[in-house]
């Protein structure tokens, strides 16, 4: 049986030839590509169902849900003290800016004001946070594009600030150190110290960082002009944090509504201007010198005090006086048994992580658990301009579009 | 412009349509009827002196008891004004559906798939009305309903185990 070789015949359709409509036309179709759920550069279990012509992106429709967890249902079953250990599962890369965001709600709902001390506390362990954040997200991004030094260089120093958050609450990722009303425990001298050595031994860090990357013509030439998209997109889109500001929209909850440590400390905030996909790495290398600058401030105006609000209704005793203050031990049971009694009301609070604003919406009819509790995540609002902002590049654009996001699963299925 | 101003700034501009207005720890919760929604949105996003232009959440709230049985809560921030303005409607369970708001803020499309994927409320011209969190083909109701057990459907229950002795 003979085969007609469709490979080797040689097709000339000229529309200023009528006679080329004889020859037989080249057929062709969009093709249907479905990225994920189970691949390494998705960052998680995300799946994009790609159109295609040729290799640019026609359309793209992502598909969530595969780490759906029903964080939001199970909040209503547990008390206001017990959801802070979810929080951690959210976006589990930051695990200590969630638990910020979802104490601050807390404290707005039950009108708590929190000492001094223990703001200055949250505000170097949330900028710390960033750091981690930041030096994930461009370790992961570079590795993307194939720039694989830049990974191991930043999961090192990551690894430092790791360690020193399981020495501060014992657990590198899944924290859970902020309380309603204060934090956990106050930092050790020993602490103090290794992070005072890491702010010195960053800074320099950082620009070997930028060294690697910015003469690294193929990891530039991928990064610049792609994924654009325009201000007021942005703004419409709701996107928030470097994704929003790369388009150069200021828009910082740091600033916009000053909270913690954050309006006693001098610090800016970078703006992009073309916003693709290198402005959006620009700011995040910008914040990470801003959050040292942040850390720094915080440790010279620390003073001594509380760390923890005395609302003996709504927050927890220390834990020395649980072991050996009966009281303290029947408070903390009942706080943890039955919760506090929060007044009926709706809240919504917004707090800038590092992926952008992070905010806890909650309405409470009284009594210990929260009749309706909703996440604002970052990672899926994002994923919504995700089909705007792919359409014309190549596939593999795709690919530094998510990490250009910072997305993480647990945050965006919830 | 302070809270109370925009408050009674709406009170004026929309006399019929607007339900109450609550200020609480600093937020401002508008409620409207459900037909003019859009109409309020709309005035919210497009007027220069609101210029409500970022969309922050699309939430959702269940009471099982109220004859209007669900809430869709909207909540938008200005950037220009630094200000944010909580909006919110109720829908009957027998006829819940509201206007999109898709076509004023383009992020409110995965926004409102979510409301309708986790609480049944659809969303009238809204371009791409699927399931987005759970599963395509699910039709065991809509999770954050207050009617969805909170701890299972009882099945686990009904295992039988088998007797420690008899193993």
């Amino acid at each position: 049986m003979a085969f007609e070789d469709q490979r080797t015949t040689v097709y000339k359709v000229d529309p200023a030839h009528p006679e080329s409509e004889t020859l037989p036309t080249l057929r062709t179709e969009e093709l249907l590509l479905n990225m994920g759920p189970q691949h390494p550069a998705t960052h998680g279990v995300l799946k994009v169902i790609l159109e295609l012509e040729g290799e640019r992106l026609v359309k793209s429709t992502p598909v969530l849900g595969f780490l759906h967890r029903g964080v939001e249902k199970l909040a209503e079953d547990g008390t206001y003290h017990q959801f802070i250990p979810h929080t951690d599962r959210l976006d589990y890369v930051c695990a200590m800016y969630n638990n910020f965001a979802y104490c601050r709600a807390v404290e707005k709902l039950m009108n708590i004001t929190v000492p001094d001390r223990a703001e200055y506390l949250r505000t170097i362990v949330a900028e710390v946070q960033r750091i981690i954040g930041h030096q994930f997200w461009l370790g992961t991004q570079a590795l993307d594009i194939g720039a694989m030094t830049v990974f191991f260089y930043c999961f090192r120093d990551r690894e430092i600030l790791l360690d020193w958050f399981d020495e501060l609450c014992g657990a590198r990722l899944t924290t859970s150190w902020y309380r309603i009303g204060g934090v956990e425990r106050d930092l050790t001298s020993s602490l103090l110290d290794k992070l005072k050595q890491f702010l010195d031994y960053f800074p320099p860090k950082i620009d070997e960082y930028v060294i690697f990357l910015e003469t690294n013509r193929i990891w530039v030439a991928r990064t610049k002009g792609v994924a654009v998209i325009s201000a007021e997109d942005a703004v419409s889109f709701g996107l928030s944090g470097p994704t929003l500001r790369a388009s150069g929209v200021d828009y910082d909850l740091r600033k916009a509504e000053p909270y913690s440590a954050y309006p006693k400390c001098e610090f800016s905030v970078p703006l992009g201007k073309n916003g693709d996909t290198y402005d959006r790495y620009w700011i995040r290398v910008q914040e990470l010198y801003e959050s040292v600058k942040i850390i720094r401030q915080c440790l010279e105006q620390m003073q001594d005090g509380p760390i923890m609000a005395d609302v003996p209704s709504v927050t927890l005793p220390p834990k020395q006086r649980v072991f050996t203050n009966l009281e303290s031990m029947i408070q903390q049971f009942k706080l943890f048994s039955q919760g506090f009694d929060a007044p009926p009301g709706e809240i919504y609070c917004g707090t800038e992580a590092h992926k952008g604003e992070l905010g806890f919406y909650i309405v409470s009819t009284g009594g210990g658990k929260p009749y309706r509790l909703k996440i604002r995540a970052p990672s899926f609002i994002h994923m919504g301009a995700f089909d705007h902002m792919s359409r014309g590049y190549m596939i593999a654009d795709a690919i530094t579009l998510f990490g250009s996001y910072d997305i993480v699963m647990g945050e965006c299925d919830r | 412009m302070s809270l109370q101003q925009l408050a009674s700034q709406l009170q004026d501009t929309f006399p019929v349509g607007l339900v109450k207005a609550v200020e609480w720890r600093g937020d401002l919760a508008v409620t409207v009827t459900r037909d003019r929604l859009h109409e309020v949105a709309q005035y919210l996003h497009d007027d220069p002196a609101m210029d409500f232009d970022y969309i922050v959440h699309v939430s959702s709230v269940d009471w099982p008891d109220d004859e209007e049985r669900f809430e869709v809560v909207y909540e938008f921030y200005s950037i220009k004004k630094r200000q944010r303005i909580r909006l919110k409607t109720r829908v009957p369970e027998s006829d819940c559906i509201v206007d999109s708001l898709t076509d004023l803020w383009k992020g409110a499309d995965f926004m409102e798939r979510e409301v309708y994927d986790m609480m049944g409320i659809r969303f009238r011209h809204h371009p791409d009305l699927r399931r987005i969190l759970m599963p395509d083909d699910y039709t065991e109701g809509y999770p954050l309903r207050k009617d969805f057990p909170l701890r299972g459907k009882g099945w686990r229950d009904t295992f039988e185990f088998l007797d420690e002795t008899a193993r």
